[in-house]
């Protein structure tokens, strides 16, 4: 199991409605399924993973983020997750709007652009950084807006939005981000995962 | 063939009350010892009760048998399933061309106007009769799927899972406009007789025939049919300056309006289309569609075909919208295919796979007590 879902499960109450948005295989939804009392549902852009998901029984919607989570009533979930998939789309300001809208809370995940291989590689090679999270080249990525937990940190301040939690992901390692340590685990983190609210 | 007798009287939409009026069934599979593996199937138009195997009445094959059967979609090996002639049908169920024993003539256009409500309440008639209290999926493609929509909202708890394929929460302009098509062609025929034709030495067979090959062009989409027949010639190497099947599309329009007039009653295509065009779910919840579906704990999959012209993705996903905003228990994917509208009924792996996969998974999930 992914680490990333072990921790996005533990941050996620008992008997709460999850709408996890750009689920793919739908691997979270039933990790939550299987360890949590929740009603989970998905909304996956790929026909492909769609299908997989309803061959698995799960409540999935082929949809576009930036145009089908308008569908959704305000505050109709409790959670809404957004793992790895900020930076793909064309306006991830709008599509952090929409989720706080429709969550009561929201887990976003993110590739830390700020990771310390990524510095380097740009440093030194002067080349875009390739690495396990991040495995595109410059031409063929799909992620557009790339950024750093920092970057997220100061998105969330300048926007008003509630950061309840800090995750840091490196490896199989988790640990807490707080603004004292904010500088150092922006340098060895892989992955960011942030509770917030609206 | 099997058919039940609905004794007690069914208050139509038009206001009219009809009784003691039979339905046509069929069934495959085995209704198992809990009775909770029961999938009620709604045919379209021009369907009928023999979903699968080999239609007795026509010796050709279901209309569903690419989906129904042993190891298929609907797996008869494990699930029973029911499908039933819809009323106003020309299959054994009650429709125009029911003889009445009073004339010893067929009722004709003296047969009441229809509506899909007024179907899917005839057709709950089943459930008492196999004693099922609650069915495992309700399941249909185009009019099949308004029948499918029409039944969650009628009786919320009465179903699990509601399959609505390739369909539309209320008929649109251009639906209505080709229905409306195909009828002008039935009543412009010299043997409609205003629809008391008797149905021997009287048949509207032409204008049937044309009614079909205009609504099977609907069912088609333009990439498919320029891969069938592009400007193929019909058995001659040229052009012959005349108004004979030259195409291979002419030819084969023909063919499907000809075969078409041997199985099916004119009267009936009238009443069915019109039971269509009056199809407005939203309408009849007030202009808001997801309170057709408030009261109901089903979990809904909804299916539509990207080369579908005729009920396009966009109005699938209107229901898809309405059932979000009410939280309910919905998925929804769009196939990927160039056979339009007629997808539903033909083989279309990504299709029939996904819907077997989701059948057989989430059966065992609702026994698990999963979801």
């Amino acid at each position: 199991m992914k680490e990333e879902f072990k921790v996005i499960s533990e941050l996620i109450d008992e008997k709460s409605r999850v709408l996890d948005v750009g689920c793919g295989d739908g691997i979270l939804m039933e990790y939550l399924l299987k360890n949590k009392v929740v009603d989970v549902r998905g909304l996956e852009i790929s026909k492909e993973k769609v299908k997989k998901c309803l061959s698995n029984g799960l409540a999935v919607v082929e949809g576009d983020a930036e145009y089908d989570l308008k569908q959704f009533p305000d505050l109709s979930f409790d959670y809404v997750i957004l793992s790895q998939t900020l930076q793909a789309f064309m306006s991830p300001e709008n599509v952090i709007k929409d989720l706080l809208r429709v969550g009561k809370k929201v887990i976003v995940t993110i590739p830390n652009f700020g990771h310390w291989k990524v510095r380097l590689d740009l440093l030194f090679k002067g080349e875009m950084p390739i690495t396990k999270n991040l495995p595109y080249e410059w031409y063929n990525t799909p992620n557009l807006h790339m950024c750093t937990i920092q970057d997220f940190y100061n998105f969330c301040n300048n926007k008003g939005i509630n950061i309840f939690k800090t995750i840091s992901l490196n490896g199989q390692k988790t640990s807490k981000i707080t603004s004292s340590n904010l500088k150092f685990k922006n340098l060895i983190s892989e992955l960011g995962i942030f509770l917030l609210e609206k | 063939m099997k058919s039940i007798t609905i004794k007690q009287p069914l208050k139509l939409d038009c206001g009219k009350e009809i009784s003691n009026f039979p339905l046509a069934y069929e069934t495959y599979g085995n209704l198992n010892e809990k009775k909770d593996n029961a999938i009620l199937v709604f045919h379209a138009l021009t369907g009928d009760q023999f979903a699968s195997g080999i239609n007795p009445v026509t010796n050709k094959e279901g209309w569903w048998n690419y989906a129904v059967g042993p190891g298929k979609a609907f797996d008869t090996d494990k699930f029973f399933v029911i499908c039933a002639n819809v009323i106003g049908g020309c299959m054994g169920s009650y429709g125009p061309g029911t003889i009445d024993p009073s004339t010893n003539k067929p009722i004709g256009t003296n047969f009441p106007v229809i509506t899909i409500n007024d179907m899917v309440n005839a057709q709950y008639n089943l459930l008492d009769h196999f004693k099922i209290e609650k069915l495992f999926v309700v399941a249909g493609g185009s009019m099949g799927g308004m029948q499918v929509l029409q039944f969650v909202s009628n009786f919320p708890n009465k179903a699990k899972v509601a399959l609505p394929i390739a369909c539309t929460a209320s008929h649109s302009a251009q639906n209505i406009a080709f229905n409306e098509l195909g009828r002008q062609a039935i009543m412009s025929d010299i043997n409609w007789k205003d629809g008391l034709y008797d149905g021997k030495t009287f048949n509207p067979d032409k204008g049937l025939a044309v009614a079909r090959m205009a609504a099977h062009i609907t069912y088609l989409s333009k990439k498919g049919l320029q891969e069938k027949f592009g400007r193929n010639l019909q058995e001659r190497s040229d052009l012959k300056f005349g108004f004979d099947a030259d195409f291979q599309i002419e030819s084969y329009l023909r063919y499907q309006g000809s075969v078409f007039v041997d199985r099916f009653d004119a009267n009936s295509y009238l009443y069915i289309t019109r039971a269509m065009d009056y199809f407005d779910l939203t309408k009849q919840h007030g202009g808001n569609l997801s309170k057709a579906f408030k009261d109901s704990k089903t979990k809904f999959f909804i299916i539509s075909f990207t080369s579908d012209w005729l009920y396009p993705t966009s109005e699938n996903k209107d229901i898809v919208i309405a059932l979000n905003a009410i939280g309910a228990d919905v998925g929804f994917v769009e196939i990927k295919t160039d056979k339009g509208h007629d997808s539903f009924l033909l083989d279309v792996p990504d299709f029939l796979s996904t819907i077997k996969n989701y059948l057989n998974t989430t059966y065992l999930n609702i026994n698990e007590r999963r979801i």
